[in-house]
């Protein structure tokens, strides 16, 4: 059917080099009826692969609630998009680059922000905020400091430069990343929600236009790349990371949103993962279109460049997008103002088709469909198994009497210490927006001419998660929104990156499954669904994978910016409490997970139990005496239990200088436990003494327990068991001391 | 008072000036793309911060020659205020509106937080609300903010009241502690000899309204109202 196709033979070890399995050959051969060329190969190689099919995991992510009052786009588009009001809407997504990021931190943390930057304004959208969510090895393994400083200088040197405020995110450290770390990138804009793009290739005969930097040959095989384990070759594909260039970015940006605002546009796509084959590819499946593209008339900055490679190259900062007809010279002249490189490539066909040639010959005819809708889709076997003991690992500690050295153990680890010698390479204000500094449980960005703020957080336990992953995607789910709400927002959508290991092993994907139900019941109870997400398998190395790792990232709204708390206790005298369920002890004996792991390294026992109807109803008494104005500051329960919460409010208060000076309410177990276990759904909040009725009316009226614990206090905190004997007391500048040198041999 | 941004590709707190100028201090305000020469009549021109060109081969190195900065030397000699802030103070001194120049920051690090600087004069048209000795909080976003000259450069700005602003701590004491990226004389913004060109490395218009958590910038802005520009 296609004489002229002129490269050379393929075969089924070609087709296995490139990450076919035998059965997926043999599917090709069939639905050809031939042979495909070498082009075509590549192409089905970037289409049929686990990172742009999404064949291992589509049959559970379909559990996702994705609809809701406030979605104006959920999944499937280059980001979800979210109605917030006033004729705006926010949109956002989060992905991953973990591989490029372990092979080239540097390059591949900055291409991982790139990447989701143009998700975000291929939607129309003006980014606003950036944040990361970071997962490192042992902070003591050889490799770790090298990688922090690359990632951490990476995201910097993109996002400062394009000029996105990187407003928070998150940090942690654990063994099961020394070989596979994690980079998770989430963004969000803002924009007018009767002006949504999408990556829609309609209208036969509409020219099909190339805009940004020249092709090369970098980045080749990319998106294979993320769909397969590592081993001591990983630094052999290094070529195949891409090499960013912000400056590019920030005139693509600014052109793109100018563009939009004519209605010369009819669907553009960024070429993110397989570059010009998958926005091609998904542009015309979209619209069930079918596109000839020219390659002689596509910028390259190399010469003598194959189809195959320009079809398959993940050159960085380009964009593809359909105009109407008659409408090239208006992007021409745009794009020629900016300095940027702009062709039409090729035009709208209605056959169903991608077609693809060069120098008068033909490389590439196949159906869409075939590399869309039906792509392979597995639904690998499932087999739970238990990795870690049952039992709990604190019975295996030695009881102490003085809890302050273990406190200040737990602030002093990379992990549960201060941040800030990460975020302040991070240019978090630039825009001037951003209503708090990062390391809040939100970051909260104002909405220029309303009164509204938006808060966003990432969250996720993968200590949870490998305990229990059905409860742990349910407590990442839980906590999310917990953030939001202590910072005053109500929980609108989310997004997530699903880190996950080798998606052939039943184990794994018994994992994969019970996460995504038990977030899946979160979403639901919590009225939170989701809009956009990304998934990453074979996080593994040498045939061990790390812990299953769901990062959520939330979207919230605060209608109004002043009615918000944070984390840090402002006033000396003001009253200490708890907010939990009624139904619960204040503080109920739950595992000391973070405890145990900082001082004995060991791991093991339950996540802690949630109600999701208990969580729901705290949340909503947290944001309504926040919207009240009751509150001085909330702050969630979390990784180190009540003990971190109150050390963490008293750091974040001003200049450190405020503790406080609480009683333990009465609970069983042991000492330790109780004071740095783990329980969900309880939020830390401080206010003025003659507030404490109306907040106690407030939780009654909601089925909430309130629990006061003590008074802020100058200059140390000081806790105390139920009966009145001294957990610890320590001056602030020793909490302090700790906590600020937690980083410190990292950066 | 009629403002002018500049915006060069790359730039990226053009809109913030904009913003703490217009909708802020409530006074006309436009940008003006590099490429035109025509600043339009306004009186007070802002290079802004951003990584304009993305600071490639240095920061501020090509764009001094933008078609627009031969209008905004003109400007200059005609003794009108011009503030660089950030990238904008490392083009003017790329320029030769400013002596010296902004090397990287000792820790070669960027740096994003808060600082403290102690105004040292009164005689910008940004600083004429500002007392000496007066301590504002500003915030700083840099990797190439240490400023450098030579020793008789330095005694010549020290002897013309050249040296607008210097890191300091909270009580208003210049200290190598204070001063987050290794400046010389703990400088954190310069003006030329006629006063009326200032660079500066902290961000006024980031510090411009209560809500975002301080507005001593305002008053670099505020401070050109009381001007009168011939």
């Amino acid at each position: 059917m296609n004489g002229q196709i002129k490269e050379a033979a393929t075969n089924l070890q070609i087709a296995l080099d490139h990450g076919i399995a035998e059965d997926e050959w043999e599917r090709i051969l069939s639905a050809l009826g031939r042979e495909p060329t070498p082009t075509e190969l590549g192409i089905f190689s970037a289409m049929w692969n686990e990172h742009c099919s999404y064949k291992s995991s589509r049959v559970h992510l379909k559990k996702f609630p994705t609809s809701g009052p406030r979605v104006l786009q959920g999944p499937g588009e280059n980001a979800g998009v979210v109605d917030i009001g006033d004729g705006l809407a926010v949109a956002f997504k989060m992905e991953s680059h973990n591989h490029p990021s372990f092979i080239e931190p540097y390059q591949g943390a900055a291409t991982g922000v790139g990447g989701i930057l143009r998700d975000i304004f291929t939607m129309g959208a003006r980014p606003v905020a950036l944040m990361d969510s970071l997962r490192f090895g042992a902070p003591d393994h050889e490799r770790t400091r090298y990688l922090v400083g690359g990632v951490v200088a990476g995201i910097a040197g993109y996002g400062n430069c394009i000029g996105v405020p990187t407003v928070g995110g998150e940090t942690g450290f654990h063994p099961c990343y020394n070989g596979n770390i994690l980079v998770n990138v989430m963004c969000a804009g803002l924009m007018k929600s009767d002006a949504i793009f999408r990556g829609t290739a309609s209208g036969a005969g509409n020219p099909v236009i190339y805009v940004g930097a020249p092709t090369g040959r970098d980045g080749i095989h990319g998106a294979s790349m993320a769909s397969a384990g590592f081993d001591e070759t990983a630094s052999e594909k290094r070529p195949t990371v891409q090499v960013g260039d912000p400056f590019r970015e920030k005139l693509l940006l600014e052109a793109c949103l100018e563009l939009m605002k004519k209605d010369a546009v009819i669907g553009i796509q960024d070429m993110g993962a397989a570059g010009l084959t998958s926005s091609a590819v998904e542009m015309a499946g979209r619209a069930g279109t079918g596109l000839i593209l020219r390659l002689d008339d596509v910028p390259s900055r190399e010469e003598g460049m194959t189809p195959y490679e320009f079809m398959l190259s993940e050159s960085q900062e380009r964009m593809l997008l359909v105009a109407g007809r008659g409408r090239e010279g208006e992007v021409r002249e745009i794009f020629e103002r900016w300095d940027l490189p702009m062709a039409v490539v090729g035009e709208v066909t209605d056959d169903g088709r991608l077609r693809v040639e060069s120098g008068g010959k033909s490389f590439v005819n196949l159906a869409v469909d075939i590399l869309t809708d039906e792509a392979p889709m597995y639904k690998r076997p499932m087999k739970a198994e238990r990795a870690l003991p049952a039992t709990d690992p604190l019975e295996t500690l030695p009881s102490a009497e003085d809890l302050g050295p273990a406190l200040l153990a737990l602030l002093g680890h990379p992990g549960g210490g201060d941040k800030s010698p990460i975020w302040e390479q991070y240019d978090y204000m630039v825009r001037t927006n951003t209503l708090t500094s990062p390391g809040g449980d939100a970051a909260l960005i104002r909405v220029k001419n309303t009164a509204k703020a938006l808060a966003m957080t990432t969250d996720g336990n993968a200590r949870y998660c490998m305990l229990d992953p059905h409860r742990g995607g349910m407590l990442a789910v839980a906590e999310a929104a917990r953030n939001l709400s202590a910072s005053g927002a109500l929980p609108l959508a989310m997004t997530n990156c699903l880190n996950f290991g080798n998606p052939e092993r039943p184990a794994v994907m018994a994992q994969f499954s019970g996460a995504i139900e038990g977030m899946t019941e979160a979403c639901n109870a919590l009225k939170v669904p989701v809009v956009s997400g990304n998934v990453s398998f074979y996080n593994e190395t040498h045939g061990v994978d790390i812990y299953p790792t769901p990062i959520v990232g939330m979207v919230g709204l605060i209608e109004d910016a002043a009615k918000r708390t944070g984390t840090g206790f402002t006033r000396e005298g003001d009253v200490i409490a708890i907010l939990y369920p009624a139904d619960e002890a204040p503080l109920p004996s739950a595992g000391a997970h973070e405890y145990v792991w900082v001082l004995a390294g060991r791991e093991g026992g339950a996540p802690p139990s949630i109600s999701l109807h208990s969580e729901a109803a705290v949340q909503t008494v947290c944001r309504e005496a926040i919207g009240s104005g009751l509150l001085s500051s909330a702050h969630d329960l979390s990784d180190g239990g009540l003990g971190i919460a109150l050390a963490e409010s008293c750091l974040a208060s001003p200049g450190s200088g405020l503790g406080g000076e609480v009683k333990i309410p009465d609970g069983e177990g042991r000492p330790d436990g109780h004071l740095f276990g783990e329980a969900a759904s309880r939020i830390l909040v401080s206010l003025a003494p003659e507030s404490s009725e109306k907040l106690r009316d407030l939780a009654e009226n909601n089925d909430v327990g309130y629990q006061e614990i003590g008074r802020t206090a100058e200059g140390h905190l000081r806790v105390e068991s139920p009966d009145g004997r001294p957990y610890f007391e320590l001056p602030m500048k020793d909490l302090l001391a700790a906590w600020k040198g937690a980083l410190g041999g990292l950066l | 008072m009629q403002f002018a941004v500049i915006v060069f590709p790359g730039s990226n707190c053009d809109h913030d000036c904009y913003h703490a100028v217009a909708h802020v201090l409530g006074q006309p305000a436009k940008f003006v793309w590099h490429k035109e020469r025509d600043l339009g009549g306004a009186e007070v021109i802002i290079v802004p911060g951003g990584f304009s060109y993305g600071d490639y081969l240095r920061a501020g190195a090509i764009s001094r020659f933008s078609p627009v900065m031969k209008s905004v030397a003109d400007h200059a000699a005609a003794g009108r205020p011009v503030i660089g802030i950030c990238n904008g103070f490392q083009i003017l001194t790329e320029a030769g509106l400013l002596p010296g120049a902004l090397h990287r920051n000792t820790s070669l690090r960027f740096i994003c937080k808060d600082v403290y600087v102690r105004c040292m004069t009164s005689r910008t048209p940004f600083t004429t609300e500002i007392l000496p000795g007066e301590t504002l909080r500003l915030p700083i976003a840099h990797g190439e903010g240490n400023y450098f000259c030579d020793a008789e450069t330095f005694a010549e700005m020290e002897e013309n009241d050249q040296i607008v602003f210097r890191y300091c701590d909270a009580e208003g004491t210049p200290s190598p502690e204070a001063n987050p990226n290794g400046s010389l004389g703990h400088i954190a913004g310069i003006c030329n000899t006629g006063g009326n060109v200032l660079g500066l490395m902290p961000h006024p218009e980031r510090a411009s309204e209560a809500a975002l958590g301080g507005d001593d910038g305002l008053r670099l802005f505020q401070s050109t109202l009381s001007v009168t520009v011939s």
